[in-house]
């Protein structure tokens, strides 16, 4: 993948590509296994019997070495932020972060008085979906995943103007 | 260390002597693991310092403070009922009885009583929490073995209780419900039938549970015999809870110093026997909380009857109008959650 | 079961050197222990026969404005009666015995003491940080702390959204 992206400029061979590597990339998502917090219970519902992540091609991977997405669900602490930095930077290209509940997306309920509470994961790494709730449902981290897919598909091997 | 070779050699074996001879002044050492924070055994951001000799753990050392979410800073910056959904999020998979140990020690301060069908409909939510609270436990817990099946029907079965409190208190984690002196609200139309129909559902489940998980001949070689806590130490460590019950210690809080009308329901306190090995291993607090799955079931039987008998009230009759008045002191008030004693 | 004054008389009478005051609190009653006489008077506390306070429920501390005090609260399993300690320490020079060898869940309680409001325990036998960073300055719990605005480059501030040009 790494050879080729870049190398062309947009034209009709990189948008069928395009088209086949995005689609392959969206519907096999493999999000670490990284539950901080109560979102965390929430993650581990969807994941389960009812509300199935698996039909979706999404398969929870322990290591971060095999996986192509990490949802960050709960509170991420200043102790805990270096780590998910290391986390972060374990995984390899091409990678997705999802922020999943109100702690990771700007520190939650913890966000005036919390001095040990990172406002925000993506003040540690770049997020590319937000789910808003405190926990949101587990219908809304399927939703996310569905949204993660609609900008997967639309990203290009081409080499960017 | 030195290990002892104990092989009896076949007649061609001189060459095999020799390299024998030198595996003979092998020492072994030991290794210093990081099962880190992000582990999909820790449930949670847990690191633990584990020394291992081989497969053998030897010493395991636990480090803290990655969720340390400055809850006693919030709380004293936030009013008296503000901190309510704080208390939720200390232990989120039993945030009902987080919030029943907190406005029990508020109302303890203020000197607050609350009415008997207040009181009933609190234990009714906590031991709802309390089993969904175990059934999480006892799923990832077969999931950590590799049992995959347990933690699809478990978590099922947690489905029926996260509905239940849908409807009562419009979320399916973290409820905001139990308020100082009183309820948020009171209980929805049609709702202590469908609870009345999850007890039925649920009855039977337990035994099938006992089938797939508990009496598995894998289960049991994996976790009888393993970890063994003695009653002395668990008690001069402090640890509470179905752990402190499954080392054979009978100390549970609603009995022992019953709150909120727990003295007025008749359930039993399990205690790990050592059924399958020795008093104290991970079997044994395993089965305690399946047993006390149970009895929790029996408790939300008699609260339905005694629901479905007392007149309705208004749940937030005693909650006071403003905490302006406060009382100077300090108090320290326990209530036995899902996971042990909760003290505020 | 005793009660909390029974327990003091008991403590006076064990230790007469010492200056035991009974804090008449509501809605409990709280025993003033001198920091010197701590480790004897836990350890009487702990072994003698009609007081058996096996158990430490709890180890917290408060900043109050002259001084810092460490909580002890304690319960017996086998005589059903609990009592709560408390022990004065000077804001210049926070230093106190540590229990963790008498009850040994103390010595997490006692770290979280330490991390939170700076009480040191001498004697403790791994008095780090458990619930803050290990490098994290500073003791939050106190009144006076100041959170700091970065660690190790991230920055803490709250980050309000910017106040909109339609605003009341």
């Amino acid at each position: 993948m790494s050879v080729l992206e870049g190398q062309y400029g947009p034209n009709v061979i990189i948008t069928s590509l395009d088209k086949v590597f995005n689609w392959s990339r969206s519907r096999s998502m493999w999000p670490l296994t990284f539950g901080i917090a109560c979102c965390a219970i929430e993650m581990m519902c969807a994941a389960a019997a009812r509300f199935d992540l698996d039909r979706f091609g999404i398969f929870m991977r322990p290591t971060p070495r095999q996986a192509d997405c990490m949802i960050i669900a709960g509170t991420v602490t200043v102790k805990m932020a270096e780590r998910v930095k290391r986390l972060y930077e374990q995984m390899p290209e091409p990678k997705y972060v999802i922020s999943m509940g109100s702690c990771a997306n700007s520190g939650g309920p913890y966000w005036e008085y919390g001095y040990h509470v990172v406002k925000g994961v993506d003040l540690v790494i770049p997020v590319d979906v937000y789910i808003p709730g405190c926990p949101p449902r587990p219908e809304a981290l399927i939703d996310a995943f569905l949204k993660l897919r609609e900008k997967i598909e639309r990203e290009t091997l081409a080499r960017q103007a | 260390m030195k290990r002892d070779l104990n092989i009896q050699l076949g007649p061609s074996s001189e060459k095999l002597e020799r390299a024998l001879a030198d595996v003979e002044d092998v020492h072994g050492e030991r290794m210093v693991l990081q099962m880190g924070p992000q582990h999909p055994a820790t449930h949670g951001v847990l690191r633990v310092e584990l020394e291992t000799d081989g497969e053998l753990v030897v010493k395991a050392t636990p480090h803290i403070g990655y969720l340390h979410r400055c809850f006693e800073k919030v709380a004293e910056n936030m009013t008296w009922p503000q901190v309510v959904p704080y208390v939720d999020r200390l232990d989120y998979l039993s945030s009902m009885n987080n919030a029943l140990g907190f406005a029990l020690s508020c109302e303890k301060i203020f000197g607050i009583e609350v009415s008997e069908r207040v009181q009933t409909i609190r234990v009714l939510v906590a031991e709802l929490n309390r089993i969904a609270s175990h059934l999480v436990a006892i799923g990832t817990y077969g999931l950590d073995i590799g049992a995959w099946t347990p933690f699809l029907l478990l978590f099922q079965q947690r489905e029926h209780i996260i509905d239940l409190f849908d409807e009562l208190s419009g979320s399916r984690l973290l409820y905001n419900y139990i308020w100082i002196g009183g309820l948020a609200h009171d209980l929805p139309e049609g709702w202590l039938p469908k609870v009345r129909a999850f007890i039925s559902y649920m009855q039977p489940k337990i035994p099938e549970l006992n089938q797939i998980l508990s009496f598995n001949k894998i289960f049991i070689e994996r976790t009888g015999k393993v970890a063994i806590l003695s009653p002395e130490l668990a008690v001069q460590y402090g640890v509470t809870g179905p752990n402190l019950r499954g080392s054979g210690v009978l100390w549970d809080l609603r009995k022992m110093q019953p709150y909120s009308g727990y003295e007025t329901y008749d359930f039993e306190i399990p205690v790990g026997r050592g059924e399958f090995g020795a008093v104290g291993e991970c079997l044994d607090r395993y089965i305690v909380r399946i047993r006390e799955m149970e009895q929790s079931l029996h408790i939300i039987e008699q609260a339905v009857e005694r629901l479905e008998r007392l007149p309705g009230d208004d749940v937030r009759a005693a909650v006071p109008k403003t905490f302006s008045k406060v009382p100077v002191g300090e108090t320290y008030f326990r209530t036995e959650s899902a996971k042990g004693e909760l003290g505020f | 079961m005793l009660a909390p004054a029974e327990i003091t008389e008991y403590l006076r009478s064990a230790h007469s050197g010492a200056e035991f005051i009974l804090e008449e609190t509501v809605p409990e009653a709280v025993i003033r222990v001198p920091s010197g006489i701590l480790c004897e008077a836990a350890r009487t506390l702990r072994d003698d026969p009609r007081l058996r306070f096996d158990c430490l429920m709890c180890l917290s501390a408060v900043d109050r404005p002259e001084e810092l005090q460490a909580v002890y609260h304690l319960y017996s399993m086998e005589h059903d009666h609990s009592c709560a300690l408390r022990c004065c320490i000077p804001k210049d020079n926070p230093e106190i015995p540590t229990v963790s060898d008498i009850w040994p869940a103390a010595e997490w309680h006692e770290r979280e003491a330490f991390d939170m409001m700076g009480i040191r325990f001498t004697g403790h036998p791994d008095p780090r940080r458990i619930l803050c960073a290990d490098d994290w300055e500073g003791h939050p719990l106190r009144r006076d702390y100041q959170p700091p605005s970065e660690f190790h480059g991230i920055p803490l501030t709250t980050i309000l959204p910017p106040e909109s040009e339609t605003s009341s």
